[in-house]
């Protein structure tokens, strides 16, 4: 029915050249193979960018005092590059973030996969996974105009910017990420496992939490995990509402700065390349692609595990 | 004996208790989402509402908060969507024909399925770095450096793997038979791919690659990384040196307005994500028309 009408007759006018059409063939695979190929080359690009810039950096500071020292001033005369102010920055925020997105996640994950009927979970997963679609440049708006106001009107020491309020709204941002995939992993657990439960009079309640759950384990782990990640390279949120501020803390109420929020902050400026300030940012990304990318491994190797288990 | 009996009443209704109360939890929960989801809209959309206009989609930036306008950064979001959709949707298409009709399962194959896989969870701002080093510096004589041509390029390395798994998806929803029919009229692997299986996997590739581009048109961080400007007062010309000319796009104008003290253009910053959630919805509702349509073809 899909066969265009005409497609015969070429198709039997090519077939009297089958030399041609061989070489035809295996260029358009070889064409087609280096398409596939860019990927490849998009990831080495990102390793040798990263590599080349950060090798530059730390032939300037040592490796030693960029892991050790507990100050980050590179744009300042009296030069300190220490990550783990920014590291410090970015794991509160993240921190933060999974204390919103887990335990909300997780409960939703349940009760969409456990509870609902088979026609609330089809309107509600495409509305939840809205919120994955909304611009993080929209969650920041919201984060710092928002959520902020509401919080310094229930305690009012909150700073303007502060770590709290982009925690809570990146909470929400991978809000979507957690329930989507933890639900994917609740929704695997073979029938037969939940009836035995209910063959020996459990509840549902008890069905959900001590046999499903225990049983998608590994596959919540993994939603977990690639939840932090997100979190981790989150850049717009933290970047409006979390402030510039690099300083070693880990009080939710004062403006910090992330590893992404430096990096919008020294893209932002005029920094010509080949100074400390330009290769700073590519170490910094070197730190951040690092903790994403195990992360990222992590996670997958999770989620194939479950679904080997019950595929 | 009447005793445990109602010691086993008794727990029995407090085992109910607790499914009911975890019931209305889970709830909860979901409807947090989908409750912070209404506030987050209510807010943009009072505060914007008001702001927004022909004139204000007409005009240039300001400093002026009541006279600026968002219509260099539509355009400039609108040439960088273009060049970012010819380069993704060809090379994201063919990388996906492929992974699925040509390759051979081979480590090399593997590997390329594995890079896609971990590629799609880089973060954005770590393309910016690649695109800041690649298209802006090495690349500059080509691209004119902090351009709308980078900044394209660089987002349609972002969105490939979206692409890519798409279309993959879409490709083995296609049934063997189809192959199997275009095979037995002598057809080559390429006019079977070409003829048959591609354009009946079509509509789940452009639904995939409109989701992709909406993505692409709400990302900022790597527009930041590259350098696009906060500020530019003309538009890039229809043209191949158009296209090697700084530009501004939606969300980056979006975020320098919200950077500011002034109220002003906080409010503004309203209206322009108003009008980037409007050309979101469009384009998801594309998608969904498109998917749904599919669908139903597939049933008859």
């Amino acid at each position: 029915m899909l066969l265009p009408t005409r497609s015969h007759s070429s198709l039997s006018a090519r077939s009297e050249r089958p030399a041609g059409r061989r070489v035809l063939e295996s260029v358009i695979e070889a064409l087609l193979f280096a398409t596939s190929a860019i990927t490849i080359l998009t990831t080495l690009g990102i390793v040798a960018v990263l590599f080349f810039e950060t090798v530059a950096f730390f032939q300037e500071v040592p490796l030693w005092r960029f892991l050790t020292d507990t100050e980050w001033t590179p744009l300042f005369a009296d030069k300190h590059f220490g990550i783990m102010v920014l590291a410090s920055a970015t794991i509160l925020t993240s921190v933060i973030a999974l204390a919103v997105a887990l335990p909300i996640g997780l409960l939703a994950a349940i009760y969409l996969s456990e509870f609902a009927t088979p026609r609330t979970r089809q309107i509600l997963k495409p509305v939840l996974e809205i919120l994955a679609g909304v611009p993080t440049v929209v969650y920041g708006y919201f984060a710092l105009l928002f959520v902020t106001p509401l919080l310094r009107a229930i305690y009012p020491e909150i700073a303007g910017f502060n770590a709290l309020s982009a925690g809570i709204v990146m909470g929400v941002m991978i809000l979507p990420l957690v329930v989507s995939l933890s639900e994917d992993a609740l929704f695997a657990v073979p029938v037969g496992l939940r009836n035995g439960g209910y063959a020996l009079g459990a509840t549902r309640f008890e069905v959900a939490t001590r046999i499903v759950v225990p049983a998608a384990f590994s596959g919540i782990v993994a939603a977990f995990v690639l939840a932090i990640s997100r979190a981790v390279g989150e850049t717009m949120i933290v970047a409006i509402a979390a402030g510039q501020s690099p300083q070693l803390t880990l009080n939710p109420f004062v403006p910090v700065e992330t590893m992404t929020a430096y990096i919008v902050q020294v893209s932002l400026g005029d920094t010509p390349h080949g100074t400390i300030e330009f290769k700073t940012i590519f170490a910094v990304g070197t730190t951040l692609f690092l903790m994403t990318l195990g992360l990222n491994i992590l996670g997958n190797r999770l989620v194939r595990r479950f679904r080997e288990r019950y595929d | 004996m009447t005793e445990t009996g109602a010691e086993e009443r008794r727990l029995l209704a407090r085992r109910r208790l607790a499914e009911r109360i975890f019931k209305r939890l889970g709830q909860a929960a979901t409807f947090f989402g989908v409750g912070v989801l209404g506030v987050l809209l209510v807010d943009v959309f009072s505060d914007g509402l008001p702001r927004l206009g022909w004139e204000f989609l007409t005009s240039f930036p300001s400093r002026r908060p009541e006279t600026a306008g968002i219509y260099t950064a539509l355009i400039g979001s609108l040439w960088m969507l273009s060049v970012t959709a010819a380069l993704a949707f060809p090379l994201g298409v063919g990388a996906a024909v492929y992974l699925e009709e040509y390759s051979r399962r081979s480590r090399l194959d593997r590997v390329i399925e594995i890079n896609i896989a971990n590629l799609a969870g880089v973060p954005s701002i770590i393309y910016g770095l690649l695109g800041l080093e690649v298209f802006v510096r090495i690349m500059s004589p080509l691209t004119g450096g902090r351009s709308v041509l980078s900044g394209g390029m660089t987002m349609a390395l972002l969105v490939m793997p979206i692409i890519i798994i798409a279309s993959r998806e879409a490709l083995r929803a296609v049934p063997d038979s189809l192959r199997q029919g275009g095979y037995a009229l002598g057809a080559t692997r390429w006019q079977v791919v070409s003829r048959l299986v591609v354009p009946s996997a079509m509509p789940g590739i452009l639904t995939g690659t409109i989701l992709a581009l909406a993505r692409a048109i709400g990302e900022t961080a790597p527009l930041i990384t590259i350098g696009a400007l906060t500020y530019v007062a003309f538009v890039p010309e229809l043209s191949l040196a158009g296209l090697q000319t700084p530009f501004t796009a939606l969300p980056i104008q979006i975020f320098n307005w919200v950077s500011r003290p002034q109220a002003g253009f906080h409010v503004n910053a309203a209206a322009g994500i108003v009008v980037l959630l409007v050309v979101l919805i469009t384009m998801n509702a594309a998608a969904v028309l498109l998917r749904n349509r599919y669908q139903r073809r597939g049933m008859d």
